[in-house]
């Protein structure tokens, strides 16, 4: 080889200034203002031990209960009539799961993960994707409030109670 | 030799560098090289628009909303005009919106969306429009993109010059296009000039409620008030009307309302009008007029008639109307950011003639009068003009503003827009329409600021601009880029209905505060079931009453039987969703009105009288889930003197 290393480096330089020359700045991506609840690109990938048991949603952490409020179970009575009643039961299969036992089968921080965000554990939590095939139909989001939700989950606590 | 080597080697590289960056394409360069239009206006998928672009409908009655730079249609809002699409003006609740004094009007003729104002700036909270035939006057809230008032205009005909606001939307105007008499009477029409009379009608808007108010009228001459702006910084507290037929024809205007060299412009000092009707100047006029408006509560159309309104006389009410002379029929008023410049558009003269705000109340202060009409004195053009723009093109009609001194008039003949310099009156470019532009439309191009960027050729004829479909042919709008110095077109497309006037504004002031659902808790409608539990079906006489609810994906109940030929049956259904995008439709087999389209937490109603005996489908009409096809229902009308019980069921 004739040609020593630094014209070697040199010439390198020379066709690496030419190709970013050449190339264009890849143009920053136009990211829509985050208008609305629709999750976008929610990615699927492994669910932590937490969400597995509790749902994914804005519950992150178990909660600690307090003993059972009558008036939030009246409260959580009349939400669930209004914004649930038309799609569940409390000893019946419906459009949905008859509701009666529910805090036996999940969490109560995966009760209000699944009301609260309804849309990402159809996508990602494979129980409740397991839902989806038996009753075909995707649970809506009623958009409730945290406090709407634990007031339904207080009733969910005491109904169980009332077992016929 | 190593040069050489070297050489060669450096070209073979340089060209594969080339090859690849050719290949892969550089977007960004090429349009900074070359410009490329459909770059300009390409909006990728699943992203939004810069600005929302609002139409009117023209003889649809209705109002186009389109995104901008794209020109997506995303929505018309129903406002004059029944729309089976959502059953507007068909559904019990809505139905009251249409109500005016001559009874149900299920159409009208829209022509300028004026977006309401704070400071002289859209501030995004509403949009107005007119109904040019049965005058009235239509408020969309934003929030929903829904009609939400009409007022009707009583003592005028062809509300055209209308819903122009004020700086802080203190005041909607309207006025009469086609003067009648006033109070209505039966005269020969050959009494025109001694028996026609227009009007000037000032609508408030409250700023608590923010209801409108037919607050005052102003009786004027009957000549023809065609179009208006209201002032703004210096001449805020004042607004502007054009006015042609100032020979008062009431035959073959095309002649004889084009003999006079100058016709009027009103200047009208609302601010002086406030004043005299407080101080007690104003008639009473008995008049019948209606006013509707949905309550918030109830999503029902509360319908008000009224029967009076008040009505000052230039004659008392000196210092508050004042003419000022204006070439040739003029149509388009409007009034440059600053306020000084009050623009013209004489459709059949020659210049653009633009007067001065200062000159004004100057001329006013030195009574430069030249004669008067029944006490309106008319002011001397020479007093009051601040410039002719000359060769402004064939027949120009209406002027926006980019906000850097530069204005630009629509010419209709010529079909072009003609951009001139504000103060030195000079042409600097113009650019062609395709075809027969009428008005012009620049994001915030009639307000203080106005945002600029584009131009929207609001266009009447598009013969062979698309593709054929018959012999009627889509109305359209183009888009033009007015960044530059020059002009430059980036985009056609159509409209619904005839654009008249448009308005756009960015995005980013409306689109935040856009309503998702309606809460279901808030429903106070007289017939709203919150549960399931409540849905049932009640007789009292021949009046059935149908309490049903909607969620995905089926309504409660779903069997009814009982029903009889000459019952009257209302569907009251309350749409128990609460998410985004979730409306359900409804419709039943034989109805003789439209779908209803029921949006999250509302309650809407649709009257159904059944004629035959046999069995009625329902369904929902707007795809809501995957099981939507399921979502459906049985009615048994049996026949008038029928003993089949009356009972509702769903589920076994």
């Amino acid at each position: 080889m004739l040609i020593n290393k630094s014209k070697h480096t040199k010439y390198f330089l020379l066709l690496l200034l030419i190709a970013v020359l050449n190339a264009c700045g890849e143009s920053p991506k136009q990211d829509p203002a985050d208008f609305g609840n629709k999750k976008k690109n929610v990615n699927p990938g492994e669910l932590s031990p937490f969400e597995m048991e509790n749902g994914i949603g804005p519950v992150k952490q178990k909660l600690t209960l307090s003993p059972i409020n009558p008036e939030l179970v009246k409260k959580g009575e009349k939400i669930f009539e209004t914004k649930c009643g038309a799609c569940h039961k409390l000893d019946e299969k419906y459009v949905g799961p008859a509701q009666r036992d529910v805090i036996n089968r999940r969490s109560p921080e995966f009760i209000l993960n699944m009301m609260l965000n309804p849309e990402a554990n159809y996508q990602r939590h494979p129980e409740i994707k397991k839902l989806l095939g038996e009753y075909l139909t995707q649970m809506p989001n009623q958009n409730l409030t945290f406090d709407e939700a634990k007031a339904i989950l207080e009733y969910f606590r005491q109904v169980v109670n009332e077992k016929q | 030799m190593e040069n050489l080597w070297f050489y060669k080697r450096f070209i073979i590289h340089l060209w594969i560098i080339s090859i690849i960056s050719i290949s892969i394409g550089c977007e960004q360069q090429k349009s900074a090289l070359s410009g490329n239009e459909a770059e300009r206006v390409y909006v990728a998928p699943g992203t939004y628009d810069e600005f929302y672009l609002f139409t009117s409908g023209g003889f649809s009655g209705q109002m186009g909303v389109y995104g901008l730079p794209s020109g997506r249609h995303f929505k018309t809002i129903s406002v004059f005009s029944q729309n089976p699409e959502t059953g507007f003006g068909y559904s019990e609740e809505t139905k009251g919106m249409l109500n005016t004094s001559y009874g149900f009007i299920p159409w009208d003729d829209a022509h300028h969306p004026q977006l309401s104002r704070t400071d002289g700036i859209p501030d995004g909270r509403f949009i107005f429009i007119n109904g040019n035939n049965t005058p009235r006057v239509a408020k969309i809230d934003l929030k929903e993109f829904e009609t939400t008032e009409i007022i009707e205009i009583p003592n005028s005909a062809g509300n055209h010059a209308s819903p122009f606001v004020t700086e802080n939307t203190e005041y909607i105007v309207a006025s009469t296009r086609f003067s009648v008499p006033v109070p209505q009477n039966d005269v020969p029409i050959s009494s025109y000039k001694e028996n026609f009379k227009g009007t000037i009608s000032f609508i408030k808007l409250d700023s608590k409620t923010e209801k409108m108010n037919l607050e005052f009228q102003i009786i004027v001459p009957g000549f023809h008030y065609d179009l208006a702006h209201a002032g703004k910084g210096a001449s805020k507290d004042w607004a502007f009307f054009t006015s042609y037929n100032t020979e008062q024809a009431n035959t073959l205007l095309e002649i004889n309302a084009s003999k006079n060299d100058k016709d009027f412009i009103a200047a009208i000092n609302w601010k002086k009008a406030e004043q005299y009707l407080k101080e007690g100047k104003a008639k009473t006029l008995s008049s019948e007029y209606y006013h509707n408006y949905m309550d918030e509560k109830t999503h029902s159309a509360v319908s008000v008639k009224k029967t009076s309104v008040k009505v000052l006389d230039p004659k008392d009410c000196p210092d508050m109307i004042y003419y000022i002379p204006t070439p040739k029929s003029p149509h388009g008023v409007d009034v440059d950011p600053s306020g000084e410049y009050i623009v013209a558009g004489g459709k059949l003269a020659s210049v653009i003639p633009v007067h001065s705000f200062s000159k004004l109340i100057k001329a006013i202060e030195s009574k430069q009068f030249d004669g008067e009409v029944v006490g309106i004195p008319i002011l001397k053009y020479d007093a009051v003009v601040a410039g002719e723009v000359q060769n402004p093109g064939l027949g120009p009609l209406h002027t926006e503003f980019d906000g850097n001194g530069y204005a630009y008039t629509s010419a209709f003949i010529s079909s072009e827009i003609v951009k001139w310099k504000i103060g030195t009156w000079e042409v600097v470019d113009r650019t062609p329409a395709y075809y027969s532009i009428g008005h012009l439309c620049i994001p915030g191009g009639d307000s203080k600021k106005p945002f600029g960027k584009y131009v929207i050729a609001l266009n009447k004829i598009t013969k062979d601009r698309y593709l054929p479909t018959g012999p009627e042919l889509t109305q359209s709008a183009q888009l033009i880029d007015i960044s530059g110095e020059k002009m430059k077109l980036l985009l056609d497309f159509p409209t619904v209905g005839e654009p008249h006037y448009a308005q756009a504004i960015p995005a980013s002031m409306i689109m935040d505060n856009s309503k998702k659902f309606y809460s279901i808790d808030e429903n106070k409608h007289p017939h709203a079931v919150k549960s399931e539990k409540e849905a049932r079906v009640e007789r009292k006489g021949n009046i059935v009453r149908i309490y049903m609810t909607s969620g995905r994906s089926h309504f409660a109940p779903d069997n009814i039987e009982g029903i009889k030929v000459g019952d009257e049956v209302y569907f009251h259904i309350t749409n128990l969703e609460q998410d985004w995008d979730v409306p359900h439709g409804f419709a039943i087999k034989g109805m003789n009105t439209a779908e209803i389209l029921i949006m999250p937490g509302v309650t809407r109603t649709i009257k159904w009288e059944p004629k035959k005996v046999g069995i009625y489908p329902f369904y929902c009409s707007d795809f809501c889930s995957a099981l939507h096809q399921e979502m459906q229902g049985y009615v048994r009308v049996s026949a008038a003197n029928s003993s089949v019980e009356l009972k509702y069921s769903l589920g076994n």
